[in-house]
Parts: C-alpha cells; sequence; structure tokens
C-alpha cells in the first residue's frame, strides 16, 4: 500500500520571497510573494488554488489567514503544526488529496519576518510552557539540542571540530547561493572562537534568524507533465513522532527519523545509496550529523568521521545542504520548506553555479520541535518514475 | 481531588519526591499522567523515589555575566528508570558531566518546591 503514492504528484512550481532580510513586510506579505513566484512558474493562476496547505508562527489559525489574505477557496484545507517540519508534513496530505481527486491544485507554503518581526512571534516555549522543564531556565530550541549534542559526543567521541565542519560546509554552499544570507568565508576555527549559546554549541552551531518566505505548487502526475517546468515527482513521504519535550526523548542520539526515513524510502523503493542531493534539515549542527546517521548514510555513531574531512562540502562525495542551510541561507524560524524548494531546484538542473551535476533524486528531510517530529520526503526526476 | 501535576506538586511541598507506578506493566513514571504511556493502564499509584540517579546530558545555559553568567540544565536518569529535566547544584555549571552520580534534593524556587540535585 505504501507504494500507492509514488510518483503520484508532482511539484510544478516554486518560490521563495525576501530570503534573509525583508523589513516592512509582514510574514503573510512575504508568503504571498512567493506563492506569486510559484504560480507564474507553474503558469497557474490564483484561482486554480483549491487545495492549501499553509504554516505559519504567526498564526494560530495559519492556514485560515493565509487563505484570507490570497483571496482563495481552498477545497482541502491542512495547516497541522508540528514544527520546523510541517511544510514536509503537508507534502503527503497534498499527494494524497490530489490522488484521490479531493483538489486539483495544492499549495504548499510558508512564511515569516522572524528577524524584522523581532520578539513579535508566537512562540511555542511562552504560550506553552512545558512545566517539568522550565524551572530549570531551558534556552528553548538551542539548550534541548545542546543536551542532544552533549550525549552525541558522550557516547560516540564525537567533537566540536567535527560539529563545526558541518557548519563550514553549508558555508561552502551558500557561498554559491545568490540569494544566501551568510555567504562569507568561515573556518573550523571560527566556529569554535564563535559565543558559546549552550554547551558546546556556538552561534556558529546554530540556525539563522532570518525573514523568508517558499511556496510550492503540486498537481498531479499526469497534469504536470503539461505545465510549464520540469515537474518533479514526490516518490516518497514518512512521518514520525515519539516526543514532544527533550526530557522526553527516548535515547537523545537517535531520532524518529529512523522511522521516518524506513517510510519515505518504502514508498519510494529506494534507500540511502540511491540518493544523490541531500537536504536536511539544519536547526544546529548536530542535527546534520543525526540525520545522516538516521537516514542511513552513514552507522550511528560515526557521523563525526563522516563529515570532518568535506564529505558534505562543496566538492565532496555527498552534497548536503546545497543551498546553505538552516546554517547559512535562511531559518525563518521554520526550516522545511525550504529544503522542498532546494531538492526541487537541484533536480530541475537549475541551482546554478551549486549544481550537482546529474542529480536524479533528493531528500527533503523536516524536523521540528526539539528532535520532536521528523518527516523525510523523497524527490525524483521524470527518469526516476 | 486532584489531577496527576497537582498531587505531584503536592508532595514535592510536603518535601516528599513520589513517582507513579503502573500495576498493569509495573514500570515507574514521569512526568505524571492519568494513564501509563507504556502499557496503557489507568491503574497508576504514587510510590516514594530512591532519590538516586545519573547524568544522561548536559549543559550549561550561558547568559551576560550581569545576568548570572549562565547556569546548568541536565537530564537526570533516575534508579526507577524515568529521566527527569533538572540541575545539579553545589559545582560549577561546566563541572557537571554525565555519568556522574547523583541524589535528589528538593528546594523552593519562588513559590514553587522543585527537584534539584547534588553530587552523591
Amino acid at each position: 500500500m505504501s507504494g500507492d503514492l509514488r510518483g503520484k504528484a508532482a511539484a510544478v512550481g516554486i518560490g521563495l520571497a525576501g530570503i534573509g532580510a525583508a523589513p516592512g513586510f509582514s510574514h503573510l506579505d512575504l508568503t504571498g510573494q512567493a506563492v506569486k513566484i510559484a504560480l507564474d512558474d507553474a503558469g497557474l493562476k490564483l484561482s486554480d488554488v483549491d487545495g492549501l496547505f499553509a504554516s505559519n508562527l504567526q498564526n494560530v489559525f495559519a492556514p485560515l489567514n493565509v487563505g484570507e489574505y490570497l483571496g482563495i477557496r481552498p477545497k482541502v484545507t491542512e495547516g497541522t503544526q508540528i514544527g520546523g517540519s510541517s511544510p514536509v508534513a503537508h507534502l503527503l496530505w497534498a499527494a494524497l488529496a490530489l490522488e484521490a481527486g479531493l483538489c486539483d491544485v495544492a499549495l504548499v507554503c510558508y512564511g515569516s519576518n522572524q528577524r524584522s518581526a523581532a520578539g513579535r512571534l508566537l512562540s511555542p516555549s511562552t504560550a506553552e510552557p512545558l512545566i517539568y522543564e522550565q524551572p530549570y531556565g531551558p534556552r528553548y530550541p538551542i539548550s534541548s539540542y545542546a543536551l542532544a549534542t552533549s550525549r552525541h559526543m558522550y557516547e560516540y567521541g564525537t567533537t566540536r571540530e567535527q560539529l563545526a565542519a558541518i557548519a563550514v560546509a553549508a558555508r561552502g554552499w551558500a557561498a554559491m547561493n545568490p540569494v544566501a544570507f551568510m555567504r562569507d568565508p568561515l573556518t573550523v576555527e571560527d566556529v569554535l572562537a564563535a559565543r558559546m549559546v549552550c554547551d558546546p554549541l556556538t552561534v556558529r552551531d546554530c540556525c539563522l534568524v532570518t525573514d523568508g518566505a517558499g511556496a510550492v505548487v503540486m498537481t498531479r502526475a499526469d497534469r504536470a507533465r503539461d505545465l510549464k517546468a520540469d515537474p518533479v515527482y514526490l516518490l516518497g513521504c514518512g512521518h514520525a513522532h515519539w516526543h514532544r519535550q527533550i526530557s522526553q526523548m527516548p535515547d537523545l542520539t537517535t531520532s524518529a527519523a529512523v522511522d521516518s526515513g524506513k517510510r519515505a524510502y518504502a514508498m519510494a523503493r529506494m534507500g540511502p545509496d540511491d540518493i544523490d542531493v541531500l537536504e536536511l534539515y539544519d536547526a544546529f549542527t548536530i542535527t546534520t550529523l543525526m540525520f545522516l546517521e538516521d537516514l542511513g548514510f552513514c552507522p550511528k555513531g560515526e557521523g563525526g568521521p563522516f563529515v570532518e574531512d568535506g564529505r558534505i562540502a562543496p566538492g565532496g562525495s555527498l552534497p548536503v545542504n546545497t543551498n546553505g542551510g538552516g546554517l547559512s541561507c535562511v531559518h525563518p524560524g521554520m526550516y522545511g520548506i525550504f529544503t522542498v524548494i532546494e531538492a526541487i531546484e537541484q533536480l530541475r538542473g537549475s541551482a546554478g553555479e551549486r549544481q550537482v551535476s546529474g542529480a536524479q533524486t533528493a531528500i527533503s528531510h523536516g524536523n521540528g520541535g526539539h528532535f520532536s517530529s521528523e518527516v523525510t520526503a523523497i524527490w525524483g526526476t521524470a527518469a526516476t518514475l | 481531588m486532584s489531577g496527576p501535576d497537582a498531587a505531584y506538586a503536592a508532595f514535592l511541598a510536603e518535601g516528599r519526591l513520589r513517582l507513579q507506578r503502573c500495576e498493569g506493566c509495573k514500570r515507574h513514571i514521569f512526568y505524571p499522567r492519568v494513564l501509563c504511556p507504556h502499557c496503557g493502564s489507568d491503574s497508576l499509584n504514587w510510590v516514594d523515589a530512591s532519590g538516586r540517579g545519573t547524568v544522561y546530558a548536559t549543559t550549561v545555559v550561558r547568559k551576560r555575566p550581569e545576568e548570572g553568567g549562565g547556569h546548568n540544565l541536565c537530564l537526570i536518569d533516575l534508579e526507577e528508570g524515568v529521566r527527569m529535566a533538572s540541575r545539579v547544584e553545589g559545582i560549577a555549571p561546566e563541572e557537571v558531566a554525565i555519568g556522574m552520580a547523583v541524589t535528589a534534593r528538593i528546594a523552593q524556587q519562588g513559590e514553587d518546591a522543585i527537584v534539584v540535585f547534588d553530587l552523591s
């Protein structure tokens, strides 16, 4: 059954807006700009959109605000909020709704002006205190990921230098991406010497705080072939979550990505060896490292040695976070949609200087909360159908 | 009548660290709930905790010197098989290390009684 959705839906339009800093614009303005670009890219109109899959951190009823702003009347609406992985999770429901004929044009979008609107966001940590952690002064979400990092270092000997290599690789890719927010050279020494935020993570182990929006338009595969852009097919998508707060995570060195990955691979009828490009949600250096392990690109515990010699950097054998990631390109509160858009860029062959030659398959992996919700999506070109 | 959160807090206020134990699968539970997350049973009893634990993970939440310079935040595995967020007191926050044996103590923080840990 899990193979039934393989290749049935395709991304036919993508749009980015406000990447970095966009002062003066609301999150809905930025979302609207990204949607306009994505629809133009697909050769479709707002009035064609009948399925809305929207999330943000600024509206409790996000799809309602987004739908109203866009002036659309969707037949199908999804807005499940499971943190930064939400837009990746929405891909599965979009594909299912398309395949079931509940809608014909699905719009997946996210936008935030987190940088310019500093302090005026809905903050999960203040809106919803976690009463058994809050008394001890966590700094969400960084302190949770710092705890996981401490455990990974303890169990596997992972070093700060190895983690820093992940930030350096991301910066290397960002240098080739004209819209990336931070493109200056970065060294391992720079990362180690940066301001410590939560030991052992410095500010350069942590994602950016930027503005930004992204939109993806999807249709059924048969219709996709008649539209403007080369379709990129959704081959698989898997969800998993095991906990909400870090004190309830069963094992701080293994995330639910082991399950979301298995589910996505099963639907796509592929494994790690079949994947050409990885877009892994890098809220922190430790997330990239754990997802490489949990999605099967190296054995558990070997993420540190795996990344330390530039394997995931430009010129390395495994291209990871080719837009510069949340660490160096963009991270407006939730990064998931950007893992999707960069995967599609790469499979269209439109990624410019940072294009991975001959890429046919890509993973978009979303993470939400505190290693809480994991969603893996696998994309392929027409050649992979 | 009070729910499990309030019952736990009331025990702490009396100076007692108590955990729920499931009559169905005999496992301890934390945080307090109305059903066992391991087996689904709603037959839960409060039992005294040993207070003995081990540091499972640790960090220092850094702040500016004028804000106190940073404090320890850690996860403690209790002997009963449950894990809780807490802090280790009595040593510098960066000296707290995974694997350290620690003992629970109930401390007053503002209006709340909370569990902190000292080196055993």
